[in-house]
């Protein structure tokens, strides 16, 4: 019970915050909650099921150009582009699952991070129809939904807000689930969750592809919401992205990838306005995460106060 | 009535060593069959080609009649055979619920919480529900894995040297534990504390050099010279 009040108590929070924030920090939170998304996907496979992927970029480009690239050739809405987008990155997730899961550890790290960079270079070369680097802005006729102009500040927030509300919520459910505690069990223990009669492949293909559709989702609504489709989010820069919001917001805690991103979003918005060299300043915050709380901010909140943070 | 398990030249060599070399054994349903030999016998080897650990290089294993050689390890547990491991293998920095609810949902029960507490209980790691795995003591860590073996509600279950590191006290509750699941479960015992497999197996086999030195019951066992003179000392 707890869990949901916490979670839904969040929720609300974020809810009231278009009211309370400057539209500069509103729309920036709507940034933020997207890439809380595609964060809390990464969380899934890594945080909770251990796979440690450096190919998530591929995943969020996979549900960016789903989603854009019907609407660009097309003319697609928001709707339909947007579940395209979810689709896009679950199948590649998918696929990319059934060839690396074949690794795991370093290789696993290894395998995703090449087909990644295959992917990224896919994309550069039909630069025609991707736009390359430069990519293409998503038409206005497509960032409509219901009648809504998702181009313009408050259905944007609430879009974005929608859509993490129920990313966050699955999580919760799914981490509560069967599923989850197996998954939980391969991070653990692998071999011994094999000989309870469970196969590891499988298990893990699940909670890649499951990340995958988080991954597609946060494409999909960045193209939609934000208006742009390009190649320079399939770089190694977006697979890190996720990673470093994980860690410090906590990884295998539910609330731990929105934090994390909120955090890291705070700290590059302070750092730009005392220097030119804010990836300096976010460069030392991680190292002293990774110092003195190697469990991130929930990990740490988690083993010492709250136990039971999902 | 069919054998439950039985195995046809069963072999796995490593490199040179003939880990498992050309086993015939036959397992009854409802037995407590033990199954000993010296150091590097090949008796954990053998165990894990039954459980599916490591794949057989040759030979057959049939599981009531079914072959079952090429099936993987998971496959083989979700068909009843489970496998408690010689070095305790749990999930540390789960909680002992979940490590025993692991192995219950495995099954497809829908009752998992009273399933899980059942097979606490018949351990005696009632109350420790909570409790991180890692933080039990060794002895209960056993019986925390024992209790995950018995969660599989198997027909076959494996016990690869379990009293290993348990007090003299805590092996008279597990032997009448393990008395208590048979006929409904074949329990096959590796074990190396000579008291409790003649106390409990009904049948004992005898590995040495990967190859069966001898079979039959713990008095024809003691009896046989050829054991008496490889591995009982005179």
């Amino acid at each position: 019970m707890k869990h949901w009040t916490l979670h839904l108590a969040l929720i609300a929070v974020l809810f009231t915050a278009q009211y309370w924030l400057s539209p500069y920090h509103a729309t920036n939170l709507a940034r933020i909650m997207v890439l809380a998304v595609f964060a809390m996907g990464y969380n899934l496979a890594f945080g909770y099921t251990g796979l440690l992927s450096l190919g998530h970029a591929l995943l969020l480009a996979a549900g960016m150009y789903a989603a854009g690239l019907p609407a660009q050739l097309w003319g697609w809405s928001a709707g339909p582009a947007f579940i395209a987008g979810i689709a896009g990155g679950g199948l590649v997730a998918a696929v990319l699952g059934l060839l690396a899961l074949r690794t795991a550890g370093v290789s696993f790290m290894i395998v995703t991070l090449m087909f990644a960079q295959a992917g990224y270079l896919t994309l550069l070369y039909f630069a025609p129809v991707t736009g390359g680097d430069d990519g293409f802005a998503v038409s206005a006729a497509s960032r409509t939904l219901m009648g809504f102009d998702l181009s313009t500040d408050t259905p944007r927030f609430v879009a974005a807000l929608t859509i993490f509300a129920f990313g966050l919520l699955a999580s919760l459910v799914l981490v509560r689930s069967p599923l989850g505690r197996t998954m939980v069990a391969m991070r653990e223990n692998e071999e011994r969750s094999r000989m309870l009669g469970y196969n590891p492949f499988t298990v893990k293909l699940a909670a890649l592809t499951i990340s995958g559709l988080y991954a597609g989702a946060a494409g999909a609504a960045y193209a939609i919401l934000f208006g742009y489709v390009g190649a320079s989010f399939a770089t190694i820069q977006y697979s890190i992205l996720p990673m470093l919001y994980v860690l410090l917001g906590g990884a295998g805690t539910t609330l731990g990838p929105f934090l994390g991103a909120l955090v890291m979003f705070a700290l590059i918005e302070a750092a730009t306005g005392i220097t030119t060299a804010h990836q300096f300043i976010v460069g030392a915050a991680l190292v002293i995460l990774v110092l003195f709380a190697p469990k991130g901010i929930l990990g740490t909140i988690r083993e010492r106060w709250v136990r039971w943070l999902p | 009535m069919a054998a439950l398990i039985q195995t046809r030249g069963l072999t796995r060599h490593f490199g040179g060593l003939k880990a498992v070399d050309g086993v015939d054994f036959t397992l009854e349903p409802g037995e407590i069959h033990g199954l000993i030999g010296p150091n590097g016998a090949g008796k954990t080897t053998f165990v894990s080609l039954l459980s599916g650990r490591l794949p057989a290089q040759s030979g057959t294993i049939l599981l009531a009649g079914e072959d079952i050689t090429r099936l993987p390890a998971h496959a083989r547990v979700r068909k009843g055979i489970a496998y408690t491991f010689q070095i305790t293998s749990i999930f540390p920095r789960l909680t002992v619920f979940d490590n025993v609810a692991l192995a219950v949902q495995s099954q497809g029960a829908a009752d998992l919480a009273p399933k899980t507490r059942a097979a606490l209980a018949r351990v005696g790691l009632e109350g420790l529900e909570e409790q991180e795995a890692q933080t039990l003591s060794y002895g209960h860590q056993r019986l925390l894995e024992l209790a995950m073996g018995l969660a599989l509600s198997p027909r076959l279950l494996i016990l690869d040297e379990p009293t290993q590191g348990l007090a003299a006290s805590e092996i008279e509750g597990f032997k009448s534990l393990v008395r208590s699941l048979v006929p409904e479960t074949t329990v096959l015992l590796i074990e190396h504390n000579m008291e409790v497999v003649m106390d409990l197996a009904t049948r004992i086999t005898v590995l040495t050099f990967g190859r069966v030195l001898a079979s039959g019951t713990p008095a024809e066992v003691r009896a046989n010279p050829a054991v008496q003179e490889a591995y009982l000392g005179a």
